[in-house]
């Protein structure tokens, strides 16, 4: 197992690495340059070039990146203000450290993360157990047309309806707010109710139809029908045998997912108006804003490669045919 | 292989007149998109208590549909069972899944063909063997240990003391079979289905695990149902005969008169087709023509009479026209009188078999 962790970490880590000189790279391969946005009016290009000069800009693209890869673990000295160790440079817009601002938002992406994928998963996979158990019934004809209907449906289209309706017409809901679980714990849980529930429809209708044709696929494996001749009960046969064979690319579709919205829910955030770190990905894009965009990308990419390593850890627990090295 | 020495058949209970186990008129139906298929079609057996019962045929006679529908495992959403199975005295066809329940793994059980896939990959031999006796005798967890070791070691699994908490995939393919047979023989069952329980495995192997089905079998005096689509096996071990063909019995009897002298043309084509290693080299195979018909919809008549050589002996269209009938006993059907049958398999086919 220890083996396995340092080896996947390490692999982790040059994908990482990788991942930034590629955005780095793409970043100046756009074809408008980040001090004209801070230039104003009045621009020259003596202006351009101090501008240029402040932003770290003026250096060769490899030692920029090489200088901001050192200066995650080490901190920097940048001529627009210090930002210590885990530097992600600073902000081009307004010069704050970018690890602030992620550590800003990174509660609200978190929450609406765990929140969602709980949901998305109990309520998904069990969706699923059910059509599976009860195959061909009303409820299993009714749950994929229903899982059919939510994938196809789009969160800006549900979000405002459901704000609508579970907000304002019946008032059983918040409309949804950033949490701030420190100062209102009570309000930041009921303000993430409506924003998890509606992120993970579009979610949990892909877990009930996996789940579903998984478990149909299990019960008709020669191991299912052993277990049915050995006399065990037809309940304890669906989770001890069939679920146990169904749960290893349910994990792994998770894994996937989970890192994706760790990463930032961009469309949810934006519905309800919440700032996570879709919402400052978004601005990081628009205002050409580098360090933001790298520190946004970094965390998504590195959120995606830890789920993904513990995935494959899961994995091996799950099935003892697949041996870690 | 070939050679045909028969035990002495089990004493039989003289108090009992019903058999152990009797199939009548037996009908399995499934029904899928293109129509309904007779996998068995009015199929009739007795099997005595101690006794070894061969059931052969190609694939797709009927045979595995047969036995999984005596252990009631077939899907009740596309299956339709009709007829009578009686197992000492039980009616099974028409009996609730608890009822099942409570008989499968304890009375009865099933040996799979493939333990690869029929053993589970994610728990342990140990435990799977323990489930079904936890289950049907309430015997702790460390009782159904014991017990799994107990039977890995009879099955003749090497230090079965620390391979019971392996995983199938750290059986070689023997002693996976070993496996689950131990697996089937936990609760003692009195009766034992093997579904081609050594189509799987090496000739030597195959050897081996009859042996110990036999062994077992003389030990505890279970009655088994042997499936399958090798005669070679069938001489060794069965008592009993009965051949399939498009989900019916063709011919019955002894394992002897099958082998000596059997009386059905498919019969005398499964015989020829096995390999002999005392045959001339020069003599080719003489496979049965054409392949098995599908069920969906079956020839009229004899479903034989497509691939019958002999069709023209019987005269008229009888052969396409009306289903001939299987004596109770010894007898096969087929429209051929007990003369012809004698007198094609003595000068056609019997040559070819030496």
């Amino acid at each position: 197992m220890l083996r396995f962790l340092t080896r996947r970490v390490l692999g982790a880590a040059v994908i990482l690495v990788l991942i930034s000189l590629v955005t780095y790279l793409l970043f100046f391969a756009l074809p408008s340059d980040p001090a004209l946005l801070s230039c104003g009016k009045n621009c020259t290009p003596s202006n351009i070039a101090q501008i240029h000069k402040n932003l770290g800009l003026d250096k060769p693209i490899i030692v920029q990146w090489w200088d901001y890869l050192i200066g995650i673990f080490g901190g920097r000295h940048l001529p627009l203000g210090n930002c210590p160790a885990p530097c992600f440079g600073l902000s081009f817009n307004n010069q704050t450290p970018v690890w602030a601002l992620l550590k800003d938002r990174y509660p609200t992406t978190l929450s609406l993360a765990i929140g969602g994928s709980f949901i998305f998963l109990v309520v998904g996979v069990g969706l699923g157990l059910v059509s599976a158990w009860k195959q061909g019934s009303v409820f299993d004809r009714a749950a994929s047309s229903v899982s059919l209907l939510g994938q196809s449906v789009q969160i800006y289209f549900i979000g405002p309806l459901a704000i609508y309706l579970l907000s304002y017409k019946l008032g059983w809901l918040n409309r949804g707010q950033d949490p701030s679980w420190g100062a209102h714990p009570g309000s930041s849980l009921t303000g993430l109710v409506l924003p998890c529930l509606v992120m993970s429809v579009i979610f949990w209708s892909n877990y009930s139809r996996q789940t579903r044709s998984l478990m149909v696929e299990q019960l008709s494996e020669e191991h299912v029908r052993t277990a049915r001749a050995k006399g065990m009960g037809s309940r304890y046969v669906f989770l001890r045998y069939a679920l146990r064979g169904a749960m290893g690319p349910i994990i792994t579709i998770f894994g996937i997912d989970l890192g994706s919205v760790f990463g930032g829910a961009i469309i949810t955030e934006a519905t309800f108006g919440l700032h996570g770190l879709g919402n400052l990905a978004v601005s990081a894009v628009t205002q050409q804003d580098l360090p933001l965009e790298m520190g946004v990308m970094l965390i998504g990419a590195t959120s995606i490669v830890i789920f993904n390593i513990i995935v494959d850890a899961c994995y091996a627990l799950i099935d003892p045919r697949i041996r870690l090295a | 292989m070939t050679t045909v020495t028969k035990p002495d058949p089990a004493p039989k209970d003289p108090v009992s007149t019903d058999p152990f186990l009797s199939v009548r008129d037996l009908y399995v139906r499934f029904a899928t998109e293109d129509g309904t298929v007779k996998a068995v079609d009015g199929l009739s057996f007795d099997l005595e208590r101690g006794e070894t019962l061969g059931i052969v045929g190609e694939s797709g006679s009927g045979k595995s549909v047969t036995n999984l529908a005596i252990l009631g495992l077939h899907n009740p959403r596309n299956t339709t069972i009709a007829g009578e199975i009686m197992l000492d005295g039980q009616e099974l066809t028409g009996a609730s899944n608890r009822t099942l329940e409570r008989l499968r793994g304890n009375k009865m059980a099933m040996i799979f063909q493939d333990s690869l896939t029929a053993l589970s990959p994610y728990y342990t031999v140990g435990r799977q063997i323990a489930e079904p006796f936890m289950k049907h005798t309430g015997a702790s967890k460390r009782e159904g240990r014991a017990r799994a070791i107990e039977m890995l070691a009879r099955v003749g699994i090497p230090q079965p003391q620390t391979r019971v908490d392996d995983f199938p995939h750290q059986f070689s393919g023997g002693m996976r079979q070993r496996a689950m047979i131990a697996l089937a023989l936990v609760c003692d069952p009195e009766l034992v289905i093997a579904d081609e329980p050594t189509t799987a495995l090496d000739v030597t192997v195959q050897a081996q695990i009859l042996d110990l089905l036999k062994d077992l079998q003389q030990e505890t005096g279970t009655s088994i149902i042997l499936i399958t689509h090798d005669l070679g096996v069938i001489a060794n071990t069965a008592d009993k005969v009965v051949v399939m063909y498009a989900g019916r019995a063709v011919e019955r009897g002894t394992t002897r008169e099958i082998l000596k002298a059997p009386e059905h043309p498919y019969a005398w084509g499964l015989l020829s087709s096995i390999p002999r290693l005392t045959a001339d080299v020069d003599v080719p195979l003489s496979p049965i023509p054409g392949t098995p018909p599908s069920l969906l919809n079956p020839p009229s008549g004899c479903p034989f009479h497509p691939r019958c050589a002999f069709v023209e002996k019987v005269g008229g269209d009888r052969c396409s026209t009306e289903r001939p009938q299987l004596p109770d006993g010894r007898g096969s059907a087929c429209h051929l009188t007990t003369e012809q049958k004698r007198d094609i398999f003595i000068e056609q086919i019997q040559p070819r078999l030496r």
